[in-house]
């Protein structure tokens, strides 16, 4: 169904909308629709082609604004919309734009199946850890404690970790950035869109209305850099503002070391994200702080046939060895007989 | 019992014609009765009977051996003539257990033909189906005519050297009895031999072993004076044309196949297992070679989330449930409403409420598909009425859908979904041309302008340069389609969703009354109460009584006469397997005081019913009984 037409040079401005943005002022979710906004025209597929489904939350209306093809769903079934429209049309882009909530309470089931499926669409959960469009109720992702208009004395629900969930779940492409780091978080959108199976991607995001500063003893200046851990396929995981700690597998854990004693950037992990085994890519999902700095990057990479790609072999196979089929063989399938002598 | 050979050739065996027959098979889950039922259909269908099925079978895959909640049974009506169900009562009740006797005995004629496997009538099984005295010795069965038959043992026999262990061996007993029926009707065995033949052909000594037994069936009637009569049912003048016998399932897939290449639009179907419906799954999944994508998604939401998706994408997006999986997806099938999506809901109804009865028949989910959803959600409603009648009516429904941009919702039921019928098969050209038009034209494209007549608003497909645009949820400004809370467009936009698919009432065939246009009473059924409501009016007219009868097809929006028709009779019996909804929705709609007829036993209304219910309205005074 799609057309070979020369793909024409976008811009950031073809990809917005003239809706007015109805996010708080200060939301995070700007700084997500600006990096997807400004990597969809670097992409050079034309604007038609793209797609962006997303459920219910604040996140959700990100399809509004994007000068593309949107549906806006309902609750938690953005992967089950975008499974059906992937699979019916495999030559679109699919995006799904989701939450917390969207995806990992109400549409927890959806989210695990198109996973293990590996169907051809992106995920961009923003992860705020809170309700937002509900006005404050405390999340799956929330943390254990946590005083909410819903938990007055404080949760007492453990949390999830979204990326374990992912690649619990079999995911071949997960990744998480912030929302402000935006140079990250738009590298990340880059590799996600060449990723030809599901790709997830957690994306750290301030509500500063309902759970300002969850994230910011890794946003702010002067803590960052001892708590982020830049993860890059092929390279030793060293972090801090000296580059002076990294991380090295201690048996079958991962443990922080102080490097300039006698450790040297050799002595640490070089990060690889093309295992087909996830159990690595698990260990750094589990890095959580105050012990640990908080990863980012692509965590799990690998490539195998996309759930669209083997439904469609199927009906490929299945025409090449029976033709395809005619309205005449579909009735006279099976066992029939003649009344009356007519030909037929 | 044994008979010398020159005691044989003196014995005459008459061979008696009959116009019909009705023909039950009951035994346990595992003995293969529905095969057998079903194989005895193929036969007289190849014959060129008319017939009827009505397959009747546990929730449970394999309740405990020989107990009564275990007992299957198939029941087959094969007739000379055109009939329209499977018959109210059997003539001939095979039972392969004492269980299958117990539970079936009930419905058998006086005088009906039972045959019983009596190597199954033991104390142990008469344990298990809670029998205290055996009823071959009893003379509870006195006033039927029993053949009792060593079937075990002589399948058992017939395979000795075979082989075959006890087990395997056991299992070939329904062929014993399936041969049995064929000589006892007449019917040739070449069409199961070939159907083992084809069953097993990884198998052949299975196949060899089932055939062998089909034939000592046979042949042991032949030899022995077991039966003293032969019947015939002869071949039925139906409309000359090529045949096949199809269940409602099957019929409801190949009308959606249809449709597909009707419309030019791929088929999606979304499902997720669930009884009675999962046979729309399955055979759906057969044609890949036909562009069909079948996905069986993790839930009942996913499933119609998928379609949804498809159809925005552009395909024809459907989804097959029954009452419980409806239940789910009905947020679902609201997004479909407020977004003006085509999409096929097939809810494939069965006892409820809960879980209910899985594998029995309802048509009580009338209420749940028109207003089970939050708002003003309208939502058009069409109801098969018979087996082959599901073909046609998905091809109604894809183009009411498609035409209008709307949700559809197919209630078909479990009864006609499993039963079956010949069915004359229609000309691929003649089938109703559903060609659909995406939206191209970039100028002007407003996702929520609409055809002034339909009220459709355009199909705009992805992929289209130019028509870039957002659907959801949330209320819609009429014509941009923006997100709009104002409540005058508010107001509006739920006054046109409605006013969009009463305005289908005039795109849809008449109320067409069968028997007098006007009078005493009208008979008015929708779905699968039209066998057995027109074999009752036409038992009530041959009396000489005024009554006439009509089918709804359209339950959303009713024909445009409907009303009208309604007023030209002073009485008006809505037969119905629920409580009366239909019933509820005339009253609502045109103010007239139908008489409600409710029956839910999970099996449907046999003729005599409704017979007996007309006479109670038109010869009150009359004792029926």
């Amino acid at each position: 169904m799609s057309t070979e037409t020369a793909t024409p040079t976008l811009t950031k401005k073809d990809f917005q909308t003239d809706q007015e943005v109805r996010w708080c002022p200060g939301c995070g979710d700007y700084a997500i629709l600006s990096a997807v906004q400004q990597v969809f025209p670097e992409l050079g597929i034309p604007r038609e082609r793209f797609v962006v489904v997303s459920g219910i939350g604040c996140s959700s209306r990100l399809p509004y604004y994007m000068n593309t093809f949107g549906f806006h769903s309902i609750h938690g079934r953005a992967p089950a919309v975008a499974t059906g429209l992937k699979l019916a049309r495999p030559d679109l882009e699919v995006w799904i734009a989701t939450g917390d909530g969207d995806a990992m309470s109400i549409g927890g089931n959806h989210l695990i199946h198109v996973l293990r499926r590996n169907v051809g669409v992106k995920i961009l959960m923003f992860n705020n850890r809170i309700y937002g469009l509900t006005k404050g109720q405390y999340s799956p992702t929330s943390e254990l404690g946590k005083k909410t208009k819903s938990t007055p004395l404080g949760s007492v629900d453990y949390p999830f970790n979204p990326l374990s969930l992912a690649l619990g779940a079999g995911a071949t492409f997960v990744a998480r950035s912030v929302d402000i780091f935006q140079q990250h978080l738009r590298d990340v959108l880059r590799q996600a869109a060449q990723h030809k199976g599901t790709a997830f991607v957690e994306i750290y995001q301030n509500c500063n209305i309902f759970n300002d500063k969850a994230f910011s003893y890794m946003t702010e200046k002067e803590t960052k850099d001892d708590n982020v851990l830049y993860m890059e396929h092929g390279k030793p995981l060293v972090f801090g503002k000296a580059k002076d700690r990294g991380i090295r597998m201690r048996g079958t854990e991962m443990e922080v070391i102080q490097l300039g004693t006698g450790l040297t950037a050799d002595d640490c992990l070089v990060w690889d994200s093309k295992l087909d085994n996830p159990a690595t890519a698990f260990l750094a999902a589990q890095l959580l702080p105050p012990q640990f700095p908080t990863a980012l990057g692509v965590f799990r990479n690998v490539e195998v046939p996309s759930y669209e790609e083997r439904v469609v072999d199927q009906m490929r196979h299945e025409t090449e060895r029976l033709g395809v089929g005619t309205l005449d063989d579909l009735l006279k399938a099976g066992d029939t007989w003649t009344v009356g002598g007519v030909a037929s | 019992m044994s008979t010398s050979v020159a005691e044989k050739e003196k014995r005459a065996i008459s061979l008696e014609k009959l116009d019909e027959v009705v023909i039950r098979f009951a035994g346990d889950s595992g003995d293969g009765m529905q095969l057998t039922g079903t194989q005895f259909t193929n036969t007289s269908a190849l014959f060129g009977n008319d017939l009827s099925t009505l397959p009747d079978f546990p929730a449970e895959i394999r309740a405990p051996a020989g107990t009564l909640p275990g007992v299957s049974a198939f029941q087959v009506r094969i007739a000379d003539y055109d009939i329209h169900t499977p018959g109210d009562a059997p003539d001939v009740l095979v039972a392969m257990n004492p269980a299958a006797l117990k539970k079936e005995l009930k419905d058998l004629k006086p005088n009906g033909v039972i045959i019983v496997d009596t190597d199954e009538f033991n104390q142990r099984n008469f344990a298990k189906a809670n029998i205290t005295s055996n009823p071959l010795e009893d003379h509870s069965l006195d006033s039927y005519r029993v053949f009792p038959v060593a079937l075990t043992t002589m399948t058992r026999r017939t395979l000795e050297g075979s082989g075959l262990d006890t087990k395997s061996m056991d299992r070939c007993k329904n062929m014993f009895s399936l041969g049995m029926c064929y000589w006892l009707f007449s019917r040739p065995l070449d069409n199961t031999i070939s159907f083992l033949g084809k069953q097993f052909a990884k198998k052949p000594h299975l196949a060899e072993a089932n055939v062998k037994v089909l034939k000592a069936g046979w042949n042991y009637c032949d030899i022995t004076e077991v039966f003293h009569d032969r019947y015939e049912v002869p071949a039925a003048d139906l409309e000359p044309g090529l045949y096949r016998n199809i269940t409602g399932n099957v019929s409801l897939a190949l009308g959606l196949i249809a449709a597909s290449r009707r419309s030019g639009l791929s088929l999606f179907l979304g499902a997720y297992p669930i009884t009675p419906a999962s046979d729309v799954l399955h055979e759906l999944s057969k044609y890949k070679n036909y562009g069909v994508t079948t996905f069986q998604a993790e839930d009942e939401i996913a499933a119609v989330c998928a379609a949804i998706g498809a159809s925005f994408g552009g395909a024809l997006g459907v989804t097959c449930s029954s009452g419980p999986g409806i239940a789910l997806k009905t947020e679902a099938m609201n997004l479909a409403v407020m977004t003006e999506l085509p999409l096929i809901v097939c809810d494939i109804q069965r006892g409820g409420p809960s879980t209910g009865l899985p594998t029995k028949t309802e048509q009580a989910d009338l209420f749940q598909v028109m207003f089970g959803r939050n708002s003003d959600s309208p939502m058009p409603i069409l109801a098969p009425s018979s087996p082959k009648d599901c073909f046609d009516t998905a091809l109604e429904a894809v183009r009411i859908a498609t035409k209008y941009m709307t949700p559809v919702t197919l209630l078909s039921d479990g009864y006609i979904a499993n039963g079956s019928e010949p069915w004359k098969l229609p000309q691929a050209e003649d089938l109703p041309d559903l060609r659909v038009t995406f939206r191209t034209e970039a100028a002007g494209f407003l996702p929520y302008q609409r055809d002034p007549e339909t009220l459709a608003r355009p199909w705009a497909i992805p992929g289209t340069p130019g028509l870039e645009h957002r659907i959801g949820g949330l209320e819609k400004e009429d014509v941009t389609g923006n997100i709009s809370y104002d409540p005058m467009n508010h107001d509006h936009m739920v006054r046109l969703r409605a006013e969009k698919v009463a305005r289908i009432a005039a795109d849809i065939p008449p109320i067409e009354v069968h028997g007098d246009e006007s009078g005493e009473l009208l008979v008015l059924g929708w779905g699968s109460t039209a066998g057995a409501i027109t074999g009752a009016v036409n038992s009530a007219r041959r009396r000489g009584l005024p009554v006439s009868r009509a089918h709804l097809r359209y339950l959303n929006p009713f024909a445009a006469n409907l009303g009208e028709v309604l007023s030209r009779f002073r009485k008006v019996l809505v037969p119905e397997m629920n409580l009366g909804q239909l019933a509820f929705l005339l009253r609502g709609h045109y103010l007239k005081d139908v008489i409600s007829y409710s029956k839910v036993q999970g099996q449907p209304f046999t003729r005599q019913e409704i017979f007996d219910k007309i006479l109670e309205i038109m010869e009150p005074n009359q004792n029926v009984h």
